[in-house]
């Protein structure tokens, strides 16, 4: 496998999924780029996680209480899945359809809703929609279990058409109140009470005795819609269309300015996201034909450092690295402190601030979240003994001159690239440490520690925040 | 500009996001509009804490009436923009940045903070406490702290060795010091590092040396607040300081919610300017709570949906107190859009108030136009 070959891949596999480790891009050395995009767009090709090893020395896992125990499975299922590019849709559409748990506390239904994207995170966009109707988390989240055919609620009418498929400019005050009317009586089964057995699950019921059965005028057409219908006709809109596709440019490809801009700004790269329009209307709206055509394009493979990490993928993509949460996490380590780690870089799992989702891009970056994404990283290699760790120790062999050392650990670490200040720096501390004698356990004993802080000071580069 | 004080003039901003219902905050309780208005959704005559014959607190302010009542709450009633947008995310960001017609990434504050310290000498002239920073701080050019956990704050501090940590420090120092011109967001990642570095030398003498017999509650807004009475006293220079408590959105279920906010938010605000005024540093320092909203006049049976004109209060020891502006009217022909309160004073005067009369800077730069001012300050 060539270098460029590799970094290619690599590139791939940081944006469709969360990285791979050096054995796992050997793996698939033997695979072409665009068999590679096959597989990752069928999931279904590869086994399902084994959560077996996890319920039992976590039980808690299966509890339905909390969210943070839920969501920091989640980010220990986006390092060991086999199947990741089915996390990173699920990751996509978490951030596009963003629901908190915050309001509703209910954890069951939060959980079944990141389980639907991952299911259908990949099929169509109007059954993606359709099924976020009927869902139980995003109807509470919306307050459409409160939207009556005597007594509209329109928050969810709105926030459809503004922040899930239009977007701003493309509809008028009155279509939301008649995508409102339209979503009356599409509601939830009222869970049990908390006490004394927990959170129970709940599902979607439709209402038909609260459904406001009438005539309506929806973006020019009419009929007695209901909220099927309304999905209908914004799956028939080239503004919908390109509302998704901006969001996966934005998420896979290149950091985009924020959705409360896009009635304004337009996109980066016009005939980028024209010609990812085309792709998704002419198959009528199916996703796998239009992430197969980003992945193979040559604007996704020119796209090197042009996003910015989000938290999810710094920390998924560094413990790859470390390998501290393998299928069975380290000694002293337990999934549900991961939701706390991305939470406090800006990102806190299943808990999004507002309906808008996260601000992506360098909004990911400020000074307290950059001190977090640092500190997390560096601290994944204070102790040696890491299964990550040894293996890059492994990797590089006996004796690694210190000319050689700064690049070897580069390759290893990614293969990264970075720019001439940092690799200054970097070699200069090379220089300090000069070549290291790996040959003997006791020489390894010695100076593991001086590869320990090289890989520390990779993973706080400014380079190495970019996805 | 004020003659209150000698010392530099602090800003605290305190932002209740989601948009809160001013008129279940400041209720009118003597109006029956809004009992025609409020069928499920209102306070009882008899639950109000009375300011005057017309209104009253919401039953559980009352460590803010408390304030109030010593004169340290100005209430700014009716603030708003003209055609309030109903949207959390376009409404918070006007607030933001003063550009309704148009979307900006310039923060207020962040031309505020430019100004304050324009060779941006003090990464710590504005801080954030909370998690991501919001528009209000930011402008490319202009370092501000942002700090999630300030007794943890600084970077490489996993790194136990004292001197190993150093160097460490030391070479994060030489690869993101030197950045030119390697595009706008690598040289954004240099400038970010550098005032981490900076700012968290500056910050941590904060925990080291605070002592206070006050103690605050275990939420989200007191312990920031705690954080910014922390910073404030260890007399770091920092004039701007700006944190939120979420949780505003209150479409349903508004009753149980609601109050909890505000016991949390009250209680916090009180405890603040308790601490302050303890450690003496109570003089220089004038607290804005708002919200990007207010809500509809009418409820929904559970909640109440997004609306336009709501309330903003002024708060410390140098704020005279009292009403200013005038309540939105509840006669149903006022009403913006049929529906809100219309809004009775525009929120850049307010900011332009605090600016010209507080900060000592000139308006209308900063909130791109002229607006009409009140007058909320002692004038010695």
């Amino acid at each position: 496998m060539s270098n460029n070959d590799l970094a290619l891949k690599a590139h791939l596999l940081r944006r469709a999924g969360f990285g791979a480790s050096r054995s796992e891009l050997e793996q698939i050395s033997d695979k072409s780029y665009e068999e590679i995009v096959e597989d990752l767009i069928h999931p279904e090709r590869f086994e399902e996680i084994d959560e077996d090893y996890l319920k039992r020395y976590n039980p808690e896992t299966s509890y339905h209480d909390t969210h943070p125990t839920h969501a920091g499975k989640w980010l220990w299922r986006m390092v060991n899945t086999k199947r990741p590019l089915e996390e990173k849709m699920a990751l996509f559409w978490h951030h596009v359809f963003a629901t908190g748990h915050y309001k509703a506390e209910h954890t069951p239904s939060i959980v079944s809703q990141i389980d639907t994207f991952r299911e259908n995170g990949l099929t169509n966009v109007k059954q993606i929609l359709i099924d976020l109707a009927r869902d139980p988390a995003m109807n509470y989240w919306l307050d459409n279990c409160e939207n009556h055919s005597d007594q509209p609620n329109e928050n969810w009418g709105r926030e459809l058409l503004e922040l899930f498929s239009m977007g701003v400019g493309n509809y008028s005050e009155e279509d939301i109140k008649q995508a409102a009317r339209a979503f009356t009586g599409w509601t939830f089964e009222q869970p049990l009470p908390l006490y004394p057995y927990g959170h129970s699950e709940t599902q979607f019921v439709f209402d038909e005795t609260d459904h406001d059965d009438g005539e309506k005028t929806f973006l020019g057409r009419t009929g007695k819609f209901d909220g099927g219908d309304i999905i209908d006709i914004i799956c028939e809109e080239r503004a919908t269309a390109l509302f998704i596709c901006r969001h996966l440019y934005n998420f896979f490809v290149e950091d985009e300015p924020q959705v409360p801009a896009w009635s304004i700004e337009p996109p980066r790269n016009p005939e980028a996201v024209d010609a990812m329009i085309d792709v998704l209307m002419s198959n009528d709206g199916e996703v796998r034909p239009l992430l197969s055509y980003m992945f193979n394009s040559d604007f996704f493979k020119n796209s090197f450092y042009k996003k910015v990490k989000n938290p999810s993928e710094l920390v998924a993509g560094t413990l790859k690295l470390s390998g501290r949460y393998g299928v069975m996490p380290a000694e002293g380590e337990d999934v549900g402190k991961l939701y706390g780690t991305a939470a406090v870089m800006g990102q806190a799992l299943m808990n999004p601030p507002t309906v808008e989702g996260w601000h992506t891009g360098h909004e990911w970056i400020d000074g307290g979240t950059l001190n977090e994404r640092v500190n997390f990283a560096v601290n994944q290699f204070n102790d040696v003994s890491s299964p990550g760790f040894r293996e890059i120790m492994e990797r590089l062999g006996s004796v690694v001159k210190s000319g050689e050392l700064v690049d070897r650990c580069l390759d290893l670490v990614g293969p990264i690239e970075v720019g001439d200040e940092t690799r200054t720096a970097l070699t200069n501390y090379a220089e300090e440490v000069g070549d290291v004698d790996l040959t003997s356990d006791e020489d390894r004993d010695d100076n593991a520690h001086k590869i320990a802080r090289m890989i520390q000071l990779i993973v706080s580069t400014r380079e190495y925040q970019f996805a | 500009m004020t003659t209150y004080t000698k010392k530099d003039p602090v800003f605290v901003v305190v932002q209740l996001s989601g948009g809160n219902d001013f008129m279940n905050t400041l209720v009118p309780y003597s109006n029956s509009a809004y009992y025609d208005n409020r069928k499920f959704l209102n306070i009882a005559e008899e639950d109000v804490l009375p300011i005057d014959g017309t209104l009253g607190w919401h039953p559980e302010m009352a460590p803010f009436k408390e304030l109030y009542d010593k004169g340290m709450v100005s209430v700014v009633q009716g603030i708003g923009y003209p055609d309030s947008n109903r949207s959390h995310f376009r409404g918070m960001d006007i607030w933001h940045t003063c550009a309704p017609d148009e979307v900006s990434t310039v923060g207020w504050l962040g031309n505020v903070i430019e100004q304050l310290d324009p060779r941006a000498e003090n990464p710590l002239t504005g801080v954030n406490f909370g998690v991501g920073l919001p528009r209000a701080m930011s402008k490319t050019g202009v370092p501000v702290t942002s700090v999630s956990n300030l007794d943890e704050y600084g970077l490489m501090s996993g790194i136990a060795a004292q001197q190993q940590r150093e160097h460490a420090l030391q070479i994060f120092k030489d690869m993101y010091g030197q950045a030119v011109g390697s595009g706008p967001v690598m040289d954004y990642l240099s400038r970010t590092g550098m005032d981490v570095l900076t700012g968290a030398d500056l910050i941590k003498v904060a925990p080291q040396q605070y002592e206070s017999t006050v103690e605050y509650g275990d939420n989200p807004i007191a312990q920031s607040l705690r954080d910014v009475a922390r910073v404030h006293t260890a007399n770091l220079g920092t004039r701007i300081f700006y944190t939120q408590q979420g949780g505003y959105d209150t479409h349903a279920n508004q009753l149980p919610t609601q109050p909890g906010l505000f016991r949390d938010l009250s209680r916090a605000v009180n405890d603040f300017f308790t601490d302050i005024e303890e450690h003496d540093a109570d003089d220089n320092v004038v607290m804005l709570i708002f919200s990007e909203f207010g809500r509809r006049i009418y409820d929904n049976g559970s909640g109440t949906d997004h609306g336009s004109g709501g309330g903003a209060y002024l708060v410390g020891k140098p704020i005279a107190g009292g009403l200013y502006s005038e309540y939105p009217s509840l006669d149903r022909d006022k009403w913006e859009k049929g529906e809100d309160l219309a809004h009775t004073i525009d929120f850049r005067g307010i900011y332009g108030t605090v600016l010209e009369q507080w900060l000592g800077l000139e308006a209308s730069p900063i909130v791109y136009g002229n607006f009409e001012q009140i007058n909320p300050f002692r004038s010695n």
